[in-house]
């Protein structure tokens, strides 16, 4: 299987060969991999070197001209180093763009913290008007950025390399039923459905399957809700732990409800190893999930 | 957007600007020293921008960008004065229902290209801007960006200067409105921060009308452009007068 990286690369390059308002701006990082679409479409691929202000004000003056802007780079270099670029030279200018990282929180985990950005989606959902995905297999990562560039609105797609067995049929927008059961709700996000399924898919639990997680699928959570006669609700998310606690408040706030934001946490680890040490390190490996998960949903 | 019928079809000159923009301010003895922007920008629009009011988002139209939006009085002015904005609508400046606030916002004035107000975001906008029109192959349309030496302290701009040089953008030029405002100044004169990038760099008077249009319409092929319009230092309490005025 190819990764979510090399898939990003592969759809992108087509999408620059059969849509002229396409452009991918990047600041070093995968420029190599663009190399055969940059010699193909001169002026459309641009590489700004390792100047992040000026990747996400180069991406807003594009828009500003009418196209359809890519940028890309890490999180942390995409979200948190241009942050005030991100809010002023894209959504205070009316206009919008598709933002894709690649490294989600602790792909890069020998890198160490310089290199990590668990933050990044609660840090963009301070924000108006940006659509975010999470996709969980290059499959679905393909189907979203297709579908984010045929849009003219503003699109975070955080990429993972870490990546679920299957591909599901996800449908931008909306979340997926994987399971159903009544002892509760789960909401898996992207490529934390591998692990939500290898934990709970053996128990009475329903098991919804995110890859948007902003606008966030009230009436998916809803009508999952109401169907396992349970309003207990875990979300587990490859990001900062209790991002989208909100947000399930929010769509159930005329019911009582029990709400656990499983997630990356915040202390910083100062850890290097693997990603596989990382995940067991913030709880979110199967075995940890199972113990989490089962002690909430009673 | 305004609706287009509140605009006028009288026509101002440079001599009215200063009443234009006592309408902004409720001072007839409005200070110029404060303006330090005003006749680069009336140059800009009366010279040498290729812009419409009647068709303000025009794919052809040359690109003017304020990225220094602070006290934006000369720019309303000047767009009050071109038909872009009704005179009417200069009392209401940074009223809760004016679409004129201290800092232009472009999703509420026509012919304003951006919203800026936080310093050093115009630079790498233009930057894009220019990009663009390069990548839709229209060759006509110019980039302006304006920008202060004090508004160089910030690094962004510094990212843009570089990129802009080194990849010979010659459909952008920066115009400089230097008020020696910077904190700490720009050793050699700011121009040379653009010199040593590769831009093409020429210093004027900022008050001389025929000046500022010879150096924003000079030649520059293969390098992007920088004008630097010298004016009085931030704090002087007169400003010099404008001289080759039409």
């Amino acid at each position: 299987m190819d990764t979510m990286r090399e898939r990003f690369v592969a759809t992108a390059t087509e999408l620059l060969d059969h849509d002229p308002r396409v452009l991918v701006v990047l600041a070093d990082i995968t420029d190599s991999q663009f190399e055969p679409a940059a010699a193909r479409h001169p002026g459309r691929v641009i590489n700004v070197g390792i100047r992040e202000q000026l990747l996400i004000g180069v991406t807003g003056g594009l828009a500003l001209a009418g196209l359809r802007p890519i940028a890309h780079t890490f999180p942390s270099f995409l979200v948190e180093r241009p942050f005030e670029q991100v809010k002023l030279d894209i959504g205070h200018q009316g206009v919008g763009a598709v933002l894709v990282s690649y490294g989600s929180s602790y792909d890069m985990s020998a890198e160490g913290r310089t290199h990590q950005a668990p933050g990044d989606v609660a840090l963009l959902d301070t924000l108006d008007g940006w659509t975010i995905h999470v996709p969980g297999h290059p499959d679905e990562a393909d189907r979203l950025l297709r579908h984010a560039v045929a849009g003219d609105d503003r699109v975070y797609l955080r990429l993972s390399g870490e990546s679920n067995a299957q591909a599901q049929p996800v449908a931008p927008g909306r979340f997926l039923v994987a399971r159903t059961g009544h002892r509760g709700t789960v909401i898996a996000v992207g490529p934390m459905l591998q692990p939500v399924l290898d934990a709970v898919a053996d128990q009475d639990i329903t098991i919804l399957y995110a890859v948007t997680v902003r606008p966030f699928d009230a009436g998916a959570l809803q009508g999952a809700v109401a169907a396992s006669g349970s309003a207990d609700v875990v979300i587990v998310e490859p990001y900062l732990a209790g991002t989208s606690n909100r947000e399930i408040d929010e769509a159930l706030m005329d019911l009582p409800h029990r709400v656990l934001g499983l997630g990356v946490g915040r202390a910083e680890l100062r850890r290097y190893g693997t990603p596989v040490e990382h995940a067991a390190a913030h709880g979110l490996d199967a075995a940890s999930l199972r113990e989490r998960i089962s002690a909430f949903l009673r | 957007m305004l609706d287009m019928t509140t605009k006028q079809s009288a026509r101002y000159g440079y001599r009215d600007l200063g009443a234009l923009m006592a309408l902004m301010t409720g001072d007839e003895k409005h200070d110029p020293a404060s303006t330090s922007t005003r006749d680069a920008l009336w140059v800009l629009y009366d010279r040498v921008l290729n812009v419409d009011p009647r068709d303000p988002d025009a794919p052809g139209r040359d690109r003017f960008l304020l990225s220094k939006g602070h006290g934006p009085t000369a720019y309303y002015a000047v767009l009050a004065a071109k038909g872009f904005i009704g005179r009417d609508l200069l009392p209401g400046f940074a009223g809760y229902d004016s679409p004129l606030g201290h800092h232009p916002d472009r999703t509420l004035i026509p012919g304003v290209e951006i919203g800026s107000g936080s310093l050093g975001h115009g630079l790498g906008l233009a930057v894009g801007t220019a990009l663009g029109l390069r990548a839709q192959d229209l060759r006509t349309p110019r980039v302006f960006v304006l920008v202060g030496d004090a508004e160089l302290d910030e690094g962004s701009n510094h990212e843009a200067i570089a990129f802009a040089g080194a990849i010979g953008l010659d459909n952008l030029n920066a115009v400089v409105v230097d008020n020696a405002s910077s904190t700490y100044g720009w050793s050699g004169g700011v121009g040379t921060r653009f010199e040593r990038e590769g831009w093409s760099v020429v210093k004027v008077d900022g008050r001389d009308h025929d000046a500022l249009e010879t150096a924003f319409i000079s030649p520059h092929e293969g390098r992007p452009h920088a004008v630097i319009a010298v004016v009085e230092p931030k704090n002087s309490a007169v400003a010099r007068p404008a001289t080759n005025v039409r």
